[in-house]
């Protein structure tokens, strides 16, 4: 069998690199995977204390936290959390965990780590590329986080940055270098996201090992593949609008600014549309949060077909469906926009398609469902983390229905109930991807097992603790509590607000709580952890075939050649309820030869 | 070699059944009691009773999806976890199933759109002729109204002429029209008569919200957006403001009044025009 002697002939092709080389400025992309999902992991803890602070305001408005502010002098005023820091949090919160966290560990992470080893191939296209789009992510940090030390302190306009306040140093007092130097993050950022969406594109189209056809990648390949499009196609677009709002703050042109007065001073801008930037934004925001969602689709499929001992149901259909989400995504972009004074058809326009694109995400999670329907359930960690994200995927999914239809999201826009949707079905929904991929494969990562137990108590926790913060923010959106606001107290209407957010704002630290475990389990398993073997799992697809970890290389002196789809589980008659895509078929006849992989 | 196939696989297999069946029960409860505490405060607008309806509309069916699929998804957990070597159903394809799955969204959803079509296009048809009209101005972090006066004509406004004291609304005193134009702190709307709110703003993006009325209008500089509605029942609202504006975002707050039309002929003829007389 081709994959034993690869496996027997591993030690000899491995390169001798030193340490750096080796682990730093490695040109390995599953050390480069492994560089930006634990880089992503670090930026997650710094997003979820923002997130710890912000809930804090909510929940107990008007309190005093001196030692908070010895921690962060700039932010609190006689020990209570100020306004405008406020704004700054809800900002940087959203930017980190949308593109320094989620893009980053899914496409960055995961993206690098399984494409090359899924396929078959050694590397990716452009190795040195890839390196080079890890070694952007950290200075896109730097830069970001600086905003937090300059004068005037990190942006306040939120993460979508809407112009003019975005745009003009007066508007606000993040508005100053803090918001320059977000933007300038943004740019280098989205650098290292065109680099790796390139090579992941040319990869999964050039590389693939011998018999892998496109229609027997696994989900997650197609997942990956279909990313990276929806990256190279939007990502750029906002690159022009991030330089255009650029020029617009430092070089006095006028795109986004009209005449305002701001402060009650004229300023030298003339002409510009803001709604300009919330089309060029939304045309990029959209497909990004697939750009979220996809990748854990992908990966949830894969882990839900391996735990349940059964083939992905409707594989064509779960294919055509990530298409349609892929192809749709970049016509719904104006859904953001039923207020903003868009002319009403174009808003029904863009209802018909928001609403088409429930039809290609009802179909896959009818398929999840009919994957379990008859199957053999493993309760792994990473099952449950799958479990939960196609019910967090369902309710996330259902209220966007409320806000495709226009006359709908007039009253619930840009209030808590936008808030408990997108933290749903983008955040959670794909936070519990990563979780699921992260305990489904770290054992190829490092070669070691992380602590089961451990794995299930937080899958439990995160589960209770996720519709414990975000469901109930549903109803603070019917009573029309509007988003990004520092209090509440001055509304007649919202008195009764302060019993849910104090109750929200305690379920979110129990949420935030939680994850230490994970980050516990992950350190302590990352050294101490039990040896993995090179299949735990007995999946079928082909990085279970490369040694744990695998070397760099992957597959030794003999590339794998692929005789079968990835979804090979339970087959009738085959000796064991799994067989390897490098099984060829004469080997599941004639049982004796047994099958490759396990050397 | 063995795999951790774990003893007490249908052991979890409850649990965890249990616990998706407590999420969707407690979901289900909340709802009940939030209806009570946190809900759409009571309707205030004509067009308000179509958006009401159709949120309802979309509230049961979406909320039967979401018991539906999570009690399913419930019960293959339930049903389906591991035992001993047996092994799961070969089973990966059904186009009729996937075909019926894939349709029968398509024509709910379309029928969907139809309905919140129909809504939609009823809240933008033209206003009536008859409507009153009235200017609502964001800034940093304040609403101002401005009424037309007794020509029933708005005057030409210039940010260049914008003089916080004297000339907030940035009122042209070369145009005629201008002269009688009123500007005021609250906004004052008479009982079941039309109005045409026309949105504007100074400096940021605000956001236009009076929940009560449905009606949430964002207010862009450069541009002026008009929207209208019906308030039905006298009383006083607030109006917030929806989109992120600055540091004050969450005071700015706005008073409309709602009453019937003498005590509004009585309140507007109190109003001195917003022009300084010509010097």
């Amino acid at each position: 069998m081709s994959t034993s002697h690869a496996a027997a002939t591993t030690e000899h092709v491995e390169h001798e690199l030193g340490f750096f080389r080796k682990y730093i400025f490695s040109l390995d992309h599953k050390i480069i995977g492994i560089q930006y999902l634990l880089t992503s992991m670090v930026m997650a803890l710094i997003g979820g204390v923002l997130a710890m602070l912000i809930r804090l305001q909510l929940g107990f408005p008007g309190w005093r936290w001196p030692e908070l502010q010895a921690l962060m002098p700039g932010g609190f005023q006689n020990g209570v959390l100020k306004p405008d820091f406020y704004l700054a949090l809800v900002t940087m919160h959203g930017t980190i965990m949308i593109f320094f966290v989620l893009t980053t560990a899914l496409s960055g992470g995961f993206g690098n780590f399984l494409i090359p080893l899924q396929i078959g191939a050694r590397d990716m296209a452009f190795p040195f590329m890839n390196a080079l789009s890890y070694w952007l992510y950290p200075p896109a940090v730097v830069l970001l986080l600086a905003a937090f030390v300059v004068t005037g302190g990190a942006p306040s306009s939120g993460w979508t940055a809407y112009p003019p306040l975005s745009a003009v140093a007066q508007a606000a007092p993040g508005s100053g270098l803090g918001q320059t130097l977000w933007l300038l993050s943004l740019v280098v950022l989205i650098l290292a996201f065109l680099f790796g969406g390139l090579n992941y594109i040319t990869t999964v189209l050039q590389l693939r090992a011998r018999g892998m056809s496109m229609l027997r990648l696994p989900l997650t390949i197609w997942a990956m593949f279909i990313t990276a499009l929806l990256m190279l196609l939007s990502f750029p677009v906002l690159t022009a609008a991030v330089i255009m709002l650029l020029f617009d703050r430092l070089a006095g042109t006028s795109f986004f600014v009209p005449e305002v007065v701001v402060g009650g001073q004229l300023l030298s801008h003339t002409g510009g549309n803001p709604i300009l930037w919330q089309h060029l934004f939304w045309f990029l925001g959209h497909p990004e949060v697939y750009v979220l969602i996809l990748p854990p689709m992908g990966m949830v499929s894969d882990i839900l077909a391996a735990n349940s001992r059964k083939p992905i149901f409707g594989y064509p259909f779960m294919v055509g469906s990530m298409a349609a989400i892929g192809i749709l995504s970049f016509l719904v972009w104006g859904h953001h926009m039923y207020t903003s004074g868009m002319h009403p058809l174009v808003g029904m326009a863009f209802m018909t398609t928001t609403l088409a694109i429930a039809v290609p995400s009802a179909v896959k999670t009818f398929n999840w469902l009919a994957t379990l329907w008859r199957a053999r359930i493993r309760f792994t960690p990473a099952m449950l983390f799958a479990i939960g994200f196609v019910s967090l995927f369902v309710t996330g999914g259902l209220t966007g229905v409320f806000l495709a239809q226009p006359p709908v999201d007039i009253q619930m826009h840009d209030t808590y109930f936008v808030v408990a949707h997108f933290h749903f079905v983008m955040a959670s929904a794909a936070m519990f991807g990563v979780f699921a991929g992260v305990y489904h494969w770290f054992p190829k990562m490092f070669g070691r097992m992380l602590n089961e137990r451990l794995g299930r108590l937080h899958f439990w926790l995160t589960f209770i603790g996720i519709y414990a913060t975000f469901f109930p923010m549903h109803f603070l959106g019917f009573a029309g509590v509007t988003r990004r606001y520092y209090a509440y107290q001055l509304f007649e209407r919202l008195r009764d607000v302060q019993p849910l957010n104090t109750a929200i704002s305690i379920a979110a630290f129990g949420l935030g709580l939680a994850q230490l475990l994970f980050i516990a389990n992950f350190v302590y398993s990352l050294f101490w952890g039990p040896r993995a073997e090179r299949n735990p799992w007995r999946a079928t697809t082909l990085e279970w075939q490369a040694p744990s970890p695998p070397p760099h290389g992957n597959w030794g002196a003999v590339e794998p050649e692929v005789h079968r789809w990835a979804y090979d589980y339970s087959v009738p008659g085959a000796p064991e309820d799994f067989i390897p895509q490098t099984t060829p078929a004469a080997a599941v006849a004639a049982p004796a030869h047994g099958h490759g992989g396990h050397a | 070699m063995p795999i951790p196939t774990h003893a007490d696989e249908r052991r979890t297999a409850a649990k965890v059944a249990a616990l998706i069946f407590a999420t969707v029960a407690l979901g289900v409860a909340f709802t009940l009691y939030a209806r009570g505490r946190w809900w759409l405060p009571p309707v205030a607008s004509a067009h308000g009773v179509l958006i009401d309806r159709l949120f309802y509309s979309t509230l049961w069916i979406t909320g039967a999806i979401f018991v539906l699929v999570h009690a399913f998804l419930g019960y293959l957990v339930w049903r389906h976890g591991a035992r001993g070597d047996e092994r799961a159903a070969h089973w990966h394809e059904h186009r009729r199933l996937e075909l019926t799955y894939t349709l029968v969204p398509a024509v709910g959803l379309a029928v969907m759109v139809s309905m919140s079509g129909v809504v939609w296009s009823k809240i933008h048809r033209a206003p009536p002729s008859d409507a009153m009209v009235v200017e609502v101005r964001g800034e940093q972090f304040a609403w101002q109204f401005r009424y037309p006066g007794p020509d029933g004509r708005f005057g030409r406004t210039d940010p260049k002429l914008i003089d916080p004291r004297r000339n907030p609304w940035g009122l042209d005193p070369a145009d005629p029209a201008a002269a009688d134009d009123l500007v005021t702190r609250d906004l004052h709307l008479v009982v079941d008569r039309p109005v045409r709110v026309r949105v504007r703003a100074r400096d940021v993006i605000h956001s236009f919200f009076v929940a009560e009325f449905r009606v949430k209008q964002d207010a862009v500089p450069g541009m002026t957006v008009e929207t209208w509605f019906v308030p039905t029942k006298t009383g006083v609202y607030e109006i917030a403001c929806a989109e992120l504006c600055g540091v004050g975002h969450y005071v700015m707050r706005g008073r409309v009044i709602v009453e019937g039309p003498d005590a509004f002929q009585a309140w507007l003829g109190q109003q001195k025009p917003a022009l300084p007389p010509a010097r």
